[in-house]
């Protein structure tokens, strides 16, 4: 019977884990701690609700309800001075909890303070764009939109951005095994040289540590090569090539193809 | 052999004409010389007036983000020199220090030092390779040939170092694998002593020349807001007024023991931006000397450690593994399954040439990270292309997308 895998995460895993092993945590520290954050957050939860708000790695992480997002980033900018929005994107949480968890990364240049605030959404919630307060959004949700499916309103432009616009599936998925699924496999050919070259072309291959020892050269001849520098003719005998060292291996005979009988009758 | 036959039907001219409204559709490679690697765009036109631009990225994709999440954390470290190769030691770096932050580890003094130069020398190397790309495609090429000659000196340094010219792979977690080789000081200096009068050589060919800057002068205007709005960050955000250096403000490694300035201007424009990295190449150089201080200093106090010492995360020296048993036996479970870190996460932002370069890291306690996001500076770079380009004539697009100084490896990852 093949082994059990989730198809809810393909990701790859550890193929032992200690029974009695106990991850360690990264410390979080409480926001009152640090003056400037503890006053940004009192600051903010007069007027929006705070799920739940710590310091770690000297950066404050801030829960927000997802309805708040963009009242929220409008706060940060415009009444605790945090003037760039770094980064923003999702982590898939669906196989845990059926949730993406949306982070946005912000910085305060004059503070020199950096959070991250941070909100769950359901699988198929939309949430607020906020390319009107920062346009390095513009590209972020678009990527965010590309790779994880989550959807954006408002947006001026909701394209994929890095994958094709026709591709299906989300690429950053936990579902989405790393080498692509049937569509990526597919893809290139059906594009290329339409669907009923598929029989003679075949799959694609994204294993990218595959190896094969006739690809380093001629890789479009497997079989059928030639020496060297000779002339390629379109019906080159197959040619298999096997290893065998020139002065023989210790202990073995080298075999000798010419003298060898191929036996046809094998209860000779 | 016969040509095969495909689907894709050729595809020879690249110009649209609207009949309604006179505007031209023109597409702007991804094949074209001055598009740095792999930028598409689409350029509607009014005569020779951009009117509307669209930059089409991802001809470079290779999902790093997806093969993080499938690499334990050592693993990934040459995946990172994909990024931003002009410079890929920074990269390296980033990840090393956001995986050391989010595991808690502090490095010896002695690889701080050899972190620091290498930083410096891919700063030098990448603006080297800007100021070379970008004024052969404004069309200077004697220009091209000098930075490209000073460059291959710093790529022999590094060469001497990892043996590697660009995809260095030269910090490791926890530390560098190897101290500098003996003669790098020496390389090094000798570089130094004539950098200056390098530099000075560009200037010379440059800061007067009547067609460079009629390129550059006025051209590629970003204001304060815009960059800050665009999430711009290194030259392109102190040659909008915002003197904010991540080495200066955030200090990371022995950057807040070291003097030097932070060249910025409230200009705005394509000279501004070049001027700054003419000035950054001056700093990084007075930076490396005192490096080179700090490295004999670490020498005379007999300082030679160059890994952390955390044997749940880092290996033991090649010496203990090959005397102690357990030494050995932690060693393998690290090569084979990996560091575990703690569960939790860090965002670490540092000063890459072309600017903010941030490693998000969500580890869960596994010897995979759930998620690993890579912030590059130049996504956004490349993205403001819209907003900035409209207004600007068809010439001005080559001179504009050469000071944004983007790398596609970085743009797509």
């Amino acid at each position: 019977m093949r082994a059990y895998k989730p198809k809810d995460d393909v990701q790859k895993k550890p193929y032992y884990t200690d029974r009695f092993w106990v991850a360690p945590q990264v410390p979080k520290q409480d926001v009152s701690t640090d003056e400037v954050f503890a006053a940004d957050l009192a600051a903010l939860k007069e007027k929006f609700e705070v799920l739940d708000a710590y310091i770690q790695v000297e950066q404050m992480v801030v829960y927000i309800k997802p309805e708040d997002n963009f009242e929220v980033i409008k706060f940060f900018k415009e009444e605790l001075t945090y003037d760039q929005l770094s980064e923003m994107s999702a982590i898939d949480w669906l196989a845990q909890r059926g949730e993406f968890e949306i982070f946005y990364q912000m910085l305060s240049m004059n503070k020199r303070k950096r959070v991250r605030i941070k909100m769950y959404i359901k699988e198929d919630q939309a949430i607020e764009s906020v390319e009107k307060l920062f346009r390095s959004a513009d590209w972020s949700e678009r990527e965010m939109y590309d790779m994880f499916g989550v959807k954006v309103n408002n947006h001026p432009f909701m394209k994929r951005i890095l994958m094709p616009y026709d591709w299906q599936g989300f690429p950053l998925r936990k579902t989405y095994p790393l080498e692509g699924d049937e569509f990526a496999q597919w893809y290139e050919v059906d594009k290329i040289y339409g669907k009923e070259a598929r029989d003679i072309i075949g799959p694609e291959l994204r294993d990218t540590a595959r190896i094969d020892r006739y690809d380093s050269e001629r890789f479009a001849r497997l079989g059928h090569e030639v020496p060297r520098g000779a002339p390629v003719t379109d019906n080159d005998p197959e040619n298999p090539q096997e290893y065998q060292e020139e002065s023989g291996v210790f202990m073995i005979k080298k075999l000798k193809k010419e003298s060898s009988v191929i036996v046809d009758d094998p209860q000779r | 052999m016969a040509q095969q036959p495909n689907r894709l039907r050729p595809f020879f001219e690249n110009i649209t004409y609207e009949r309604e409204d006179n505007e031209l559709v023109l597409n702007f490679g991804p094949q074209h010389p001055s598009a740095h690697g792999q930028l598409r765009l689409m350029l509607h036109l009014q005569q020779e007036q951009i009117v509307k631009a669209v930059p089409d990225i991802g001809y470079l994709h290779r999902g790093m983000e997806k093969m993080a999440e499938n690499m334990i954390y050592n693993e990934f470290m040459p995946t990172t020199d994909r990024m931003d190769y002009i410079a890929s030691s920074s990269n390296n770096y980033g990840f090393a220090l956001a995986v050391e932050k989010l595991i808690g580890l502090e490095v010896p003094r002695r690889a701080k030092v050899i972190r620091m130069m290498l930083l410096e020398i891919n700063r030098l190397m990448s603006h080297l390779f800007w100021l070379a790309t970008t004024a052969l495609d404004i069309g200077a090429m004697t220009i091209f040939l000098y930075a490209f000659r000073e460059r291959e000196y710093l790529m022999d340094i590094m060469e001497g170092y990892c043996g590697a010219r660009l995809t260095h792979a030269a910090i490791r977690i926890g530390g560098v694998p190897l101290d500098i080789q003996p003669e790098f000081l020496d390389q090094l200096r000798d570089f130094l002593a004539k950098l200056p009068q390098n530099i000075k050589d560009y200037e010379d060919l440059l800061d007067e020349n009547r067609i460079w800057r009629m390129r550059m002068e006025g051209v590629g205007y970003i204001s304060k807001e815009m960059a800050l709005s665009w999430g711009c960050t290194g030259p392109m955000l102190r040659a909008s007024g915002v003197a904010w250096d991540i080495r200066k403000e955030e200090p990371y490694e022995l950057y807040d023991e070291v003097e030097f300035n932070v060249p910025w201007s409230d200009r705005g424009d394509n000279f501004a931006r070049y001027r700054i990295y003419m000035e950054e190449m001056r700093e990084s150089a007075k930076i490396l000397y005192q490096c080179i201080d700090m490295y004999e200093k670490c020498e005379r106090d007999g300082e030679t450690e160059l890994m952390a010492h955390a044997p749940k995360y880092i290996s033991a020296p090649k010496l203990d593994i090959m005397t102690q048993n357990y030494s050995l036996m932690q060693h393998f479970v690290l090569v084979t399954q990996g560091m575990r870190p703690p569960v939790g996460e860090v965002y670490v932002a540092t000063e890459s040439p072309k600017g903010e370069l941030g490693y998000y890291i969500n580890s869960q306690g596994g010897p995979y990270p759930y998620r690993l996001k890579l912030r590059a500076p130049s996504f956004w770079h490349t993205g403001i292309l819209t907003d900035l380009l409209p207004g600007h004539y068809i010439p001005d697009v080559v001179s504009i997308i050469g000071t944004t100084n983007i790398v596609f490896g970085e743009v797509d990852r």
